[in-house]
């Protein structure tokens, strides 16, 4: 960072940071949702069994919202490069451009047109066309993970290009495509979407049967959301540590950060493993800081006494600031590991009959239920301010990436008017979210409508008493071919 | 001819054809909003934007397409563009979002309803607007020295960028208009076939203004429409505009002929369109930034063409099937169900 000046560059990082902030959480959790909603009319059309369409119904719900806020604040995000970071855009255009318009050609078109007749088409197209329908929505979040992932990775671990005069050329797009960390970094981040989604789905049922509402939905998500996060969780923990050695092969001063590892220890002795510290930049050390002898070894080396690379190692100016990294790492591993904690005990719980009558289990998965998108942001905190001061790692710094003509005032116009723009529209799209969990799945539950009329039962958010209505139609619904 | 003389002109081509896509599809629903004041009363507007529910986000991925087309093929350009019209873009993304974000919570909303319908309404005025200000400046052309915008953070600002702002605010609501009469019945038809006619009369004078104002611009614009015998086999291209409104300007009235003034416009924005690129062509940049100086090596744009002729005419099957799922009038009391 350039101190305290309001430079067009640290006002466009500030930007860049804040709206892929809020952005990424919508496509990780819908990611999760389209997925579940694919199982949910999977198990409705091979059992029949109401409930299964009335969560399906429910849930869609939810994901319309969140698909909605995802869509819109994805368009800013494919129109940011241009505006703020037009070198990195001029320069890396011709291996990125590529990856994004596959991510539009195999994704975002068959997500939205298949999207409208997952909502709106529950009657006008036969029921597998509609379960196709919901499958290929989530196929596509799948295909978008992989292209957007791809970029990202790139920019991490770049191969497989040629510089001329400066620009980016491609060489080999399967290298450019199956960079280094893109396998890491793509199960990692489809296993964090899943995840996410899955405490969301434990969270909202467990705190229905606290309440002792919609008990029967309650339950059998909630068996859904343990059993889920007992296969899941342990495969992410597996998936993070393998991601975690690449980093250390191919990202040493992001790992050092991460491990907030200033010097190199004396031989023989192994690496501690910092649990707590307050990184002193200037000073090149941690302050109050309580480690565990050799344990940094044997996590990140899987050895006795393997050292890794310190920060130090490399000059001050190549150094990503590493209080926010190694905190954030801490955050993501703590909370991965309080997910852990709760869904082995919830599994115990569960085998011994009493998972529904535990309060504290029940009040646990209601605390948790965020923790799935606060670990996946605070992972991707230690991702993207890890590689700083470098934009693409090693070959082009942030600095120089930014648009060389625009005003600190227009970015700052822009900064301010984005910042109220999401505080109105995600504050809105969350109060309603949160209006639709605590009204909860309700039985005969109605397929969405885009709106129309005077049906205002249709209308998840102004249901009311006019629950007979709602199950008119349901009663037609259900005769409907 | 070699890969790197054709590939950029067969990618203009494309990304022209993206933005097409976008300005007709897209076009008809912010024309949804630009309307929306004129809706009677709540319901009225619900059955306006029940036209559009499930296909509005579908429409407004050829943007996406467009953005990211242009920086796979051109980055040089995207890098330029953006960068330069950085406040029209930002007014555009904001006013894509109130606009997007209604279509969900206008229906959600109970006491907000009034708020995310005075939303979806400034939303796509103002989304349109901003297209017609980059359009016009676009056209207008960017001043550039040694590779770097000359202009300033308010170098898209002009007289012709405010007309063009202008008339595509009535271009799409003319679009939208023609859509209300080819899928509603009753009162908002009514009031779609009230409001065609005079629309259509304000966009041909726009559409007169810009062509008028075009050849002044910029001399090589002059030169393509007026050298060397060219004006004789382009001058087609205005006499079928006013063929075309002239057709339309029937159509809007005729009960019973609900489809007619829809396609009409559509070929009124396919005519204008083409007389707008036509002069750009061969910059992607005007007035220096040829195509063939922006563009990407072939092996970036050969990669994602590769991809678009298998990919494109999937997408063109299954958006037509969803529009068919859909296919009919929308009726006013109960949406889809």
């Amino acid at each position: 960072m350039d101190g305290l000046v309001l430079s067009p560059l640290l006002l466009s990082r500030i930007q860049f940071g804040f709206v892929i902030s809020f952005h990424i959480l919508f496509p990780a959790f819908t990611i999760g949702l389209a997925h579940w909603l694919a199982f949910l009319e999977w198990r409705w059309l091979r059992t029949r069994d109401a409930m299964w369409r009335d969560l399906y119904m429910f849930w869609v719900k939810i994901f319309a919202i969140s698909f909605g806020m995802g869509v819109v604040s994805g368009i800013v995000m494919s129109f940011q490069f241009g505006t703020n970071w037009a070198v990195l855009s001029e320069r890396a255009g011709s291996i990125l451009g590529p990856l994004l318009s596959y991510e539009v050609l195999t994704a975002f078109f068959l997500e939205a047109s298949f999207l409208g007749v997952m909502l709106f088409g529950w009657k006008k197209v036969s029921p597998r066309m509609h379960f196709l329908a919901t499958c290929l929505v989530a196929l596509g979040t799948l295909f978008s993970t992989f292209w957007i992932l791809s970029a990202n990775s790139w920019m991490q671990t770049p191969q497989g290009y040629t510089i001329v005069n400066g620009m980016f050329e491609p060489a080999s797009w399967w290298r450019i495509v199956f960079n280094p960390s893109f396998p890491y970094r793509l199960a990692h981040m489809v296993l964090a979407a899943f995840i996410t989604t899955c405490f969301v789905i434990g969270g909202v049922s467990a705190w229905y049967l606290r309440r002792g509402v919609h008990v029967g939905p309650g339950k059998r998500m909630l068996k859904l959301a343990v059993a889920f996060a007992a296969i899941a969780v342990p495969l992410q923990i597996l998936a993070g540590d393998l991601h975690g050695l690449n980093v250390g092969k191919h990202q040493p001063v992001k790992l050092a950060a991460i491990e907030g590892h200033w010097h190199d220890e004396e031989p023989g002795k192994g690496m501690p493993l910092v649990v707590f510290a307050l990184p002193n930049q200037k000073a090149e050390r941690n302050d109050y800081e309580i480690a565990i002898p050799r344990l940094g070894s044997v996590v990140l080396t899987h050895s006795w006494d393997g050292t890794v690379q310190p920060l130090t190692a490399v000059p001050a100016d190549e150094r990503p600031p590493v209080a926010p990294v190694f905190w954030a790492f801490r955050v993501m591993v703590g909370l991965g590991v309080l997910m852990l904690l709760l869904t082995l005990a919830s599994l115990w719980a569960w085998w011994r009959g009493w998972l529904f009558e535990s309060k504290v289990l029940l009040q646990g998965w209601r605390l948790l239920s965020p923790a799935g998108f606060i670990a996946l942001l605070s992972g991707w905190y230690v991702v993207e301010i890890g590689r700083q001061p470098y934009v693409i790692y090693g070959l082009l710094r942030t600095s120089d990436a930014v648009s060389p003509n625009i005003a600190a005032a227009a970015v700052l116009a822009s900064l301010i008017t984005y910042a109220l723009a999401y505080a109105i529209i995600f504050g809105a799209g969350i109060w309603y979210l949160l209006k639709l969990i605590r009204r909860g799945p309700l039985p005969h539950e109605p397929a969405p409508e885009p709106g129309g009329g005077d049906k205002t039962a249709a209308r998840p958010l102004s249901v009311g008493g006019d629950e007979s209505d709602a199950g008119n139609r349901n009663a037609t619904a259900e005769s409907a071919p | 001819m070699s890969l790197d003389i054709v590939l950029p002109v067969i990618w203009f081509g494309v990304i022209g054809f993206g933005v097409l896509m976008y300005v007709l599809l897209d076009g008809f629903v912010l024309g949804l909003g630009i309307l929306a004041p004129f809706a009677e009363d709540e319901h009225q507007l619900d059955h306006m934007m029940n036209t559009a529910a499930p296909i509005w986000d579908g429409n407004e991925t050829w943007l996406v397409l467009g953005g990211a087309g242009l920086l796979a093929a051109f980055p040089k350009a995207y890098a330029l563009i953006l960068s330069a019209l950085y406040l029209p873009v930002l007014l555009m993304l904001i006013a894509l979002i109130f606009r997007g974000v209604a279509f969900e919570f206008r229906f959600k909303a109970t006491r907000a309803k009034r708020f995310w319908g005075a939303a979806f309404a400034l939303g796509s005025i103002f989304a349109a607007f901003a297209q017609g200000v980059i359009l016009g400046a676009l056209v207008e052309g960017m001043p550039l020295q040694g590779g770097k915008y000359l202009g300033g953070a308010f170098g898209w600002f002009s007289p012709f960028s405010m007309l063009t702002g202008i008339a595509v605010v009535f271009g799409y609501a003319l679009l939208g208009s023609c859509w209300l009469i080819l899928k509603t019945e009753g009162a908002t038809q009514k009031t779609a076939r009230t409001l065609t006619r005079p629309l259509v009369l304000v966009v041909v004078a726009f559409m007169g203004l810009v062509s008028a104002w075009l050849p002044f611009l910029d001399s090589r614009i002059m030169a393509r429409w007026f050298e060397g015998g060219n004006f004789w086999w382009l001058s087609p291209v205005p006499l079928l505009v006013l063929v075309n409104a002239f057709a339309l300007w029937r159509a809007a009235m005729r009960e019973g002929r609900d489809t007619a003034p829809f396609v009409l416009t559509l070929c009124f924005f396919v005519l204008g369109f083409a007389g707008l690129v036509l002069g750009i062509w061969p910059n992607i940049v005007p007035p220096a930034l040829s195509i063939w100086e922006a563009a990407s090596p072939p092996s970036s744009q050969g990669f994602v063409l590769v991809g678009l002729v298998v990919l494109l005419p999937a997408i063109l099957g299954y958006t037509y099937w969803s529009y068919s799922v859909f296919k009919g009038k929308v009726a006013t009391d109960s949406g889809y169900h």
